[in-house]
Formats: C-alpha cells, structure tokens, sequence
C-alpha cells in the first residue's frame, strides 16, 4: 500500500504516542523518540517495521513520539496513521 | 602572684596549669564594647564572614536540604564562594535537589572538586552520571551523613545554615517568619559538629528567641539575607491526598497488610514516606484504627499533614519529626506540643548511644527498582541516571520491625520489580512486604507474616511472578550500557560501600 | 452451576491508551470499553483499534470483557462489531436498543462476522441499552429477543432527555429501573443499573447503590475505579447474612445425608430457592469479604 497524505494518529498523553505518516519517494525514514528509548527503542522500532510491512508499506516518513506506550498500544496507532495515510476504506482485519 | 602560682603548680605536681587572674573580661573582651557585647556575630553580607571563617581551599562546606525545591541559600553561598576564587573544596550537603542546577558551573570551574550528599536530582544529577566530575560522589543515609561525620570522614570546616528566623545570639528555628521549614533536625547535626557555624537568616527576632532548635552556643557567625527561600517552593500547604485510583488502591492494599501483619496493636509506632501511595495509606488506617480501638504511640519521619491529621484526631500520641515535609506539618511543630523536633543522629544515626528509627513497628517505604532478592534502589532510574536520595530508607528498613515498599508493578512501561537492581541502596535482608498494584510478595524471611496475609485472603504472590506479570505487560526492557567508570559510591548506613554508580554510556 | 458475577462494569473510553494500559489492575467484574460516546467522531477509527488490540492483551483474558459500539445506523457500528468480534470480546452491548429488530439486525451481523473469523458460532453474548421511553416500554420483548442476551442495561443520560426532564434523585427513573428490572428478570437475564457521574459524592453514590440492590439489581455501571470498591463492599453480605447462609448449607447437606425430602432449620422449611440464595451469599462472600 502507499502512503498517499500525511496523516497523525495518537496523544502526547503517558501511556500513549503520536505517529506521523508522510508519502515519500525513497524508502522509508523512521524516527523514534522515546522517554524509554534506552530500554525499549529497539522494541518500538521492531513493532513500527512489523506494522508497516504487514500492510506491505514501502516508502514513507515515519516519525514516532512515544511516552512509554506498551506495544498493543504501538501497533494500534500505527495502524490507525497508516489507514488514514492511505486513505484505506477498508480494513483488511488479517493484516491488523 | 607569681610566687603564688608556683606555690599551686609545685602542689599539684606540675599536673595543673593556673593562670593569674589578669580582669574581669581578659577571655571575654567583647563584654567591654556594647556594639560587640550584643551584635558581633551580626554581618551584614557573606563576604565579610567568609574572611573570618578562614575558608581556604581544600575545605568542606555544609548545608542542610530543610527548605527543599524552595531552597536558596546553598546556590547563594556556593555563588560567593566561587566568586571569592575558592577551588577544590568539599560540598557536604545533607541533599541536593533539581534547584541546585547551577551549582554545574562551579564543579566546572573547579571550585567543588568532592561531594556527599544523599541524593541528587534533575541536570544536576543527569551531568555527574554523565562522568562531569573527576571524583565520584559519596551517597549516604540520612543516619550514615552523622555516622561519616562523627567518624571523621566529613570534617566540616564551615557549616551554612538557612533558618527562618534567629536571635542575635544565635537561637534559630524554621518555624517562624515567612520563609518556614519546620524541623531542622539536619542542621542540628552540622551546628554540633562544625568548626565554624555560619546562619543564614531572613529575620532577627528579639533576644531570647527561645525555644530554639539551633543553640547560641553552637554559632559563629550570623548573617541575614532577603530570602532563605521560596516559601510557595518549600511546601505548598498540606500535600492533599491523591485523587489517582490506581495509588489509592496500593494505598489501601497496604493498610490491609498493615492491619493483618501482627504489628498492629495497641501502642504500635510507625513511619510513612512521603510518596502519594505512602501519605494515602495514613487515610486508610484511620478507620481501622477507630475500630479496633488502637492509638499509635509515636510516628517518626519526615512527617506531613496526613500523621499530623491523625495525631490532632488523637490517633498517634507523639510525632518525632525530623523533616517537615508540608506546610502542615511545619504548622503543627509549632503549636503542638506532642509534635517534637530532633536531630538526624537521633532519628536514625547508627552510631548514636540510641536512634529513634531503632523503636518503629511498621515503616512504608517507596522504591524506583526492587529485585526478586527484595534489594532496593532509591536513587538511580532504570535508564541509570541518579535521579533520587538514598535518604533514610536504609536506616529505617534495617530497624523497623516491619519494612514494606509501596510501588506499582511498571511506571510508564518500565517495571518497577526487576531481576536484579541497577543499584543497590538497601539490602534485601532489610525489606520484608511489597504491595503493588498487582498483587503483594513477602520476603521468604518472614514466613509467618506471610502466613498472616493469606490468612486474611490478601493477594499474596511469590515475587517472581510479579516480575514475570512486568515482563508480560512491558515486554523486556534492555539492560542500561554503562561504562567502567564510577561516578558515585553508595555508601550504606555504616558507611560501608554497598555498590557504585557507572557511568551511563551514551 | 454458579452464575457469574456482575455487580461491577467499569467503563473505559475506548480512545484513552493510558486506561486501556492499566484498567486490569482494578478487578471489576467487568470491564466495558467504550466506542460510543466517550469518545470524538474524529476518533472513532482510532479508538476502535486500541481496543481491539486491548481486548487481545494477556491481561485481560481472564476478565469478562464488553464493548459498547456505536449503534448500527452510524458510519461506526458496524465496523466496531467487525473488530470487537474478532479480537474475542465477551459481550457487545448495543446503545439505544429500542425494538428487538435493533438486537436481530446486529445478531445478524455478529454471526456472519463469528463465521469468516473462525469464532464459534453464538460466542459473542449481547446486552441491550435501554436508553428511551420506546425501550422502556419494549423491554419486555427486547429482553427475549436473542439467546446471546446475558444481560439488559438501563442508561440514564439519553433516557431523561428523552422524558423530558433530568437526573435528580432517582424518581425519574422509578418506572424505568422497574420495567427494565422487569423484563431481565422475565426473560432470567442480568439487570444493570445506571452510571453516577459525581465521583466525589460517595455518600450519594451508596445510597442509590443501596436503593438499586434492594431492588433486585444484578450491577452497576461505574465510571471510576474508585466506585469499584464501594459497590462490591454495599453487595458483601454482612457477617449475620453469612452466619445463616452458613448454616442453611449445612442444614441442607445434612438433609441429602439422611436422604430427608425436607429440609427444616429452626424449625422453618428451608426449599431450593432459600438454598440457592445462600449459595449466592457465600459466593459473594468469597468474591470481596464481608461487608465493612
């Protein structure tokens, strides 16, 4: 699928995080920040992968704000950013 | 005379020296000049008594921590000691706190080259696990700070003491004037030990400024500036109770243990921190209290306005306090009669001829880490920056009759219970009940508390599994890199050295 | 078999990480997450996916879950029934239920959803919000309208407004809270009470809590944890209540060894229905104490 408009799902609230999705013409650019970035940025980052190649996402800007949101959590806002990204009508629930 | 003198010095063997009298003020000379008689120890800046105090370099300074965040007086001196263009002094302050940013530049400039102090927090904090200086920093224990000092380690060459208001004799207290602290117990500890006592003073009250927590006969120097403190930094009222469902619930899973753990009777004395679960937990033992008709016979601490609450309702007889950690409780220091000041080598020195700590029943005790051997850290987060105080939780812990630490199983994904702590503070031995958010674990130590719990149908749980139940909800964090170099010692209430800090690797 | 336990169910907004991060430690008897009104139309995608990922968490596999969803005539309903579905919910409870077709048409929907995702077929229980006068008065037919029922729920906000008049002190929902007690219990389904909004009147709380237990209620709605633990002590027995329940067990055991057809204590016919009821007293017990 492809990332056809920015888009941002999530709070800045504890718990919680904020994802911002932009098109992009070369691969993907991912940036994570994290208050747990020591003990959980490698996680957080292996959750965004996860996400973004299950609904077969090639390219784009992904920038992730996390407060020390579990990964349930992660991977809810992922897809809801993608899904407005993508301007998906659909929801492929396999894929989720 | 002479022939006198000799006569008294052949009589007593040469074991005696005597002096002729020579006047009536020879040792007392200021008694003849009215200006000296009443006010020489009246400066009106820090400058004029530093030349006095004879601070050179290499030298240790102290300071108390009583005004907490609202503190201004250990930034204000230190300021005037690098101004003055002292180098490689010693900074033996009973705690530092995120308000002591600034004290960066001098540990730069190389006017402090060494510091005790129980705890640190904020930039400050962050630049020495960072590696900012040469030497590494020395943690103690509230008890441990007077057990160094009494042992020499700490040889205070100047002490600096923010009090609210003094005579000009010297008789200070914190809780007078607009800038109050309450209990000066650290203080206490600097003005008996110091060579040179220097207080720091928002007002000069009319002579004899009496009761006092300071004793004219411990002080040098007094010098009265525009503000000790922020009074809206040092204490904002009574703390109020927390309103958060999930540290009420703690709170209140730990009046359960309390009430059920066989310490509860008639008489018993206890201890609370001043965390939100700690304070909320007072609240619920009130009802318990009432109905089971048991008063305590004493609280000690750090002592706020929930024990002050329950001490005015007749609850708790005495309040030995020595740190007032709201407004409250400062409050009640001075009106009531039951609520009693004392030193920090009372509270909890474990070199005293007898410590406060020593008689507790039941202490409730906060934690940023707790392993599966119940060893606990209070002073480095679990991204191993210092951010914390090693304060009086060991001394309590190894005292009390029944140590239990309050915490919720993760805060903001990181768990509290981990496999093993980033640094250890108090040892295991020490700890005996943990209540959490997700179940309570008892030491394997006390296996007939443990009895008693399940007795009562708490939700008691091996502590692994409490561990487990944080990796299932978190996931596993990855372990801190530090580098080999040590940035701070953890000296623990004997002055042992309980671990170290690294470090943190970037 | 002893039926399950619902005198709690803690709403969550379904758009708040941080609750749907640790509600579990609160032990309701239920927990409810929200699509419908507490949270924005801008949210409503957002939000249904947190639950859905919620709903699949370890830690909250053994407690009983529900999801209100947003009614099926909105853009909403039918996608929240789609992911409450196949992230294994418990029950989905159906706002503003006014007629049986509300609960045949999202049947429907959830049987057809339970066979594409390999659920078995009739898993997924319902409960039906009655929040009109047209509820109130089909709530007798509402509340036998689908096996899946387990349970029908007066809600008081929409209702009033609807009644044209506003929550005061409980008259205005004295012939609702009767209808609706009603039906449940005609069609031997649970019956749940309305949310009390002022969270820090607890005094006000336990005297409708108090009212709505005498009245047969099965539960409550809550909308802080802090109310949790006050409704369960209110639906503890008391130690009397526990002594007797104690003993007209033992009675009855005592009968089945003689092999007595009828069972006496003090001298009164204790039956099944008495029995049953102290089974549910102990049971209560044994959930949260008795009461304080």
């Amino acid at each position: 699928m492809k990332i056809v408009k920015a888009a941002i799902a999530g709070t800045l609230e504890s718990s919680d995080l904020v994802v911002k999705v932009s098109p992009a013409e070369d691969g993907l650019d991912i940036t994570v920040n994290s208050e747990v970035y020591k003990q959980f940025g490698e996680q957080i980052t292996a959750v965004v992968k996860e996400t973004l190649s299950a609904f077969n996402i090639t390219q784009g800007e992904i920038i992730v704000e996390d407060k020390g949101a579990l990964d349930c959590v992660i991977r809810a806002r992922m897809q809801t950013a993608i899904l407005r990204g993508t301007e998906s009508k659909e929801i492929a629930w396999e894929k989720l | 005379m002479s022939h006198l003198i000799e006569a008294l010095q052949t009589l007593s063997g040469n074991a005696r020296q005597y002096e002729p009298f020579t006047g009536a003020n020879t040792q007392t000379p200021y008694l003849a000049d009215r200006r000296q008689k009443y006010q020489r120890k009246l400066f009106d800046t820090v400058d004029e008594v530093l030349a006095r105090c004879a601070l050179r370099d290499g030298m240790t300074v102290s300071f108390h921590h009583a005004f907490r965040e609202g503190d201004k007086v250990i930034n204000y001196v230190m300021a005037k000691l690098a101004e003055k263009g002292l180098k490689g002094l010693t900074l033996a302050s009973s705690s530092l706190m995120t308000c002591n940013a600034p004290l960066i530049e001098h540990i730069k400039a190389g006017v402090i080259t060494k510091i005790y102090t129980s705890g640190m927090r904020g930039e400050l904090a962050e630049a020495i696990s960072h590696g900012l200086m040469a030497e590494p920093v020395e943690i103690h224990s509230h008890g441990g700070r007077v057990n160094l000092i009494e042992k020499g380690e700490i040889t205070i060459d100047v002490a600096f003491l923010a009090v609210s208001c003094c005579d000009e004799y010297g008789n200070a207290s914190g809780s007078g004037g607009l800038s109050r602290c309450g209990s000066l117990g650290y203080a206490m500890v600097d003005a008996k030990y110091a060579r040179k006592v220097v207080l720091l003073t928002e007002s000069i009250e009319p002579f004899p400024y009496m009761p006092a927590s300071i004793i004219q006969d411990q002080v040098d120097y007094i010098v009265k500036i525009d503000s000790v403190g922020d009074p809206a930094k040092i204490s904002v009222g009574a703390a109020r109770v927390t309103s958060n469902p999930r540290e009420l619930m703690i709170a209140r899973s730990a009046a359960d243990v309390i009430e059920h753990s066989g310490f509860f009777r008639d008489g018993f004395s206890l201890q609370t921190g001043s965390g939100a679960a700690s304070t909320a937990c007072t609240r619920f033992l009130e009802s318990r209290m009432r109905k089971q008709n048991i008063v305590a016979s004493f609280a000690l601490g750090g002592i706020t306005g929930s024990i002050v609450d329950l001490h005015e309702k007749g609850l708790i007889k005495k309040l030995l306090d020595t740190q007032s950690f709201d407004g409250a409780a400062g409050a009640s220091l001075a009106k009531n009669p039951d609520h009693v000041e004392i030193s920090t080598s009372v509270y909890a020195n474990p070199a005293a001829k007898a410590a406060c700590c020593d008689r507790v029943d039941i202490v409730i005790l906060s934690a940023l880490e707790i392993d599966t051997d119940f060893n606990v850290n209070v002073l480095t987060g679990s991204d191993g920056v210092m951010r914390g105080a090693s304060g009086g939780h060991c001394d309590v812990a190894a005292a009390a009759n029944l140590t239990i630490v309050v915490a919720p199983l993760i805060r903001s994904r990181i768990p509290t219970v981990v496999r093993q702590v980033t640094t250890r503070v108090t040892p295991g031995e020490s700890v005996d009940v943990l209540v959490t958010d997700h179940g309570i674990a008892v030491n394997p130590a006390r296996q007939e508390v443990k009895a008693r719990l399940i007795a009562a149908g708490l939700p008691v749980v091996d502590i692994g599994t409490l561990y487990q139940k944080a990796l299932l909800i978190s996931g596993e964090p990855k372990p801190i890199a530090f580098t080999s170099r040590i940035v701070g010692v953890v000296r623990y209430r004997d002055g042992s050295v309980i671990d170290v800090v690294r470090q943190v690797k970037e | 078999m002893m039926k399950k336990l619902r005198r709690s169910m803690l709403f969550l907004p379904g758009s708040s990480a941080a609750m749907l991060s640790t509600a579990f430690i609160y032990r309701p008897d239920s927990i409810m997450f929200d699509l419908e009104d507490a949270v924005s139309l801008k949210e409503k995608d957002s939000a249904r996916l947190l639950v859905f990922h919620a709903l699949q968490h370890p830690m909250y596999k053994d407690i009983e879950t529900v999801v209100r969803i947003n009614p099926l005539n909105t853009p909403f309903g039918l996608k929240d029934t789609e992911a409450a579905v196949r992230a294994g919910v418990d029950v989905i409870r159906l706002p503003k239920t006014d007629t049986p077709d509300d609960i045949y048409q999202l049947e429907g929907e959830i049987a057809r959803i339970e066979a594409e995702c390999g659920r078995p077929v009739g898993s997924t229980r319902l409960m039906a919000a009655i929040e009109s006068a047209v509820g109130v008065i089909n709530a007798v037919a509402i509340a036998k309208s689908s096996p899946r029922l387990m349970g029908i729920a007066l809600a008081a906000f929409d209702y009033v407004i609807d009644m044209q008049t506003e929550r005061g002190d409980g008259t205005e929902l004295f012939y609702a809270r009767c209808a609706v007690l009603h039906a449940a219990r005609g069609a031997g389904i649970d019956a749940f009470d309305v949310v009390y909004a002022d969270i820090d009147d607890e005094a006000g709380f336990l005297k409708e809590v108090d009212l709505i237990k005498r009245m047969g209620f099965n539960g409550k709605s809550l909308i802080n944890p802090r109310q949790i633990e006050i409704l369960h002590n209110a639906y503890a027995p008391t130690q009397e209540e526990v002594d007797y329940a104690e003993r007209v067990i033992a009675a009855a055991e005592e009968g089945d060894r003689h092999g007595l057809g009828v069972i006496s204590l003090n001298g009164k016919m204790i039956d099944a229905p008495i029995i049953n009821h102290a089974r549910v007293v102990i049971e209560r017990k044994n959930a949260s104490g008795v009461r304080q």
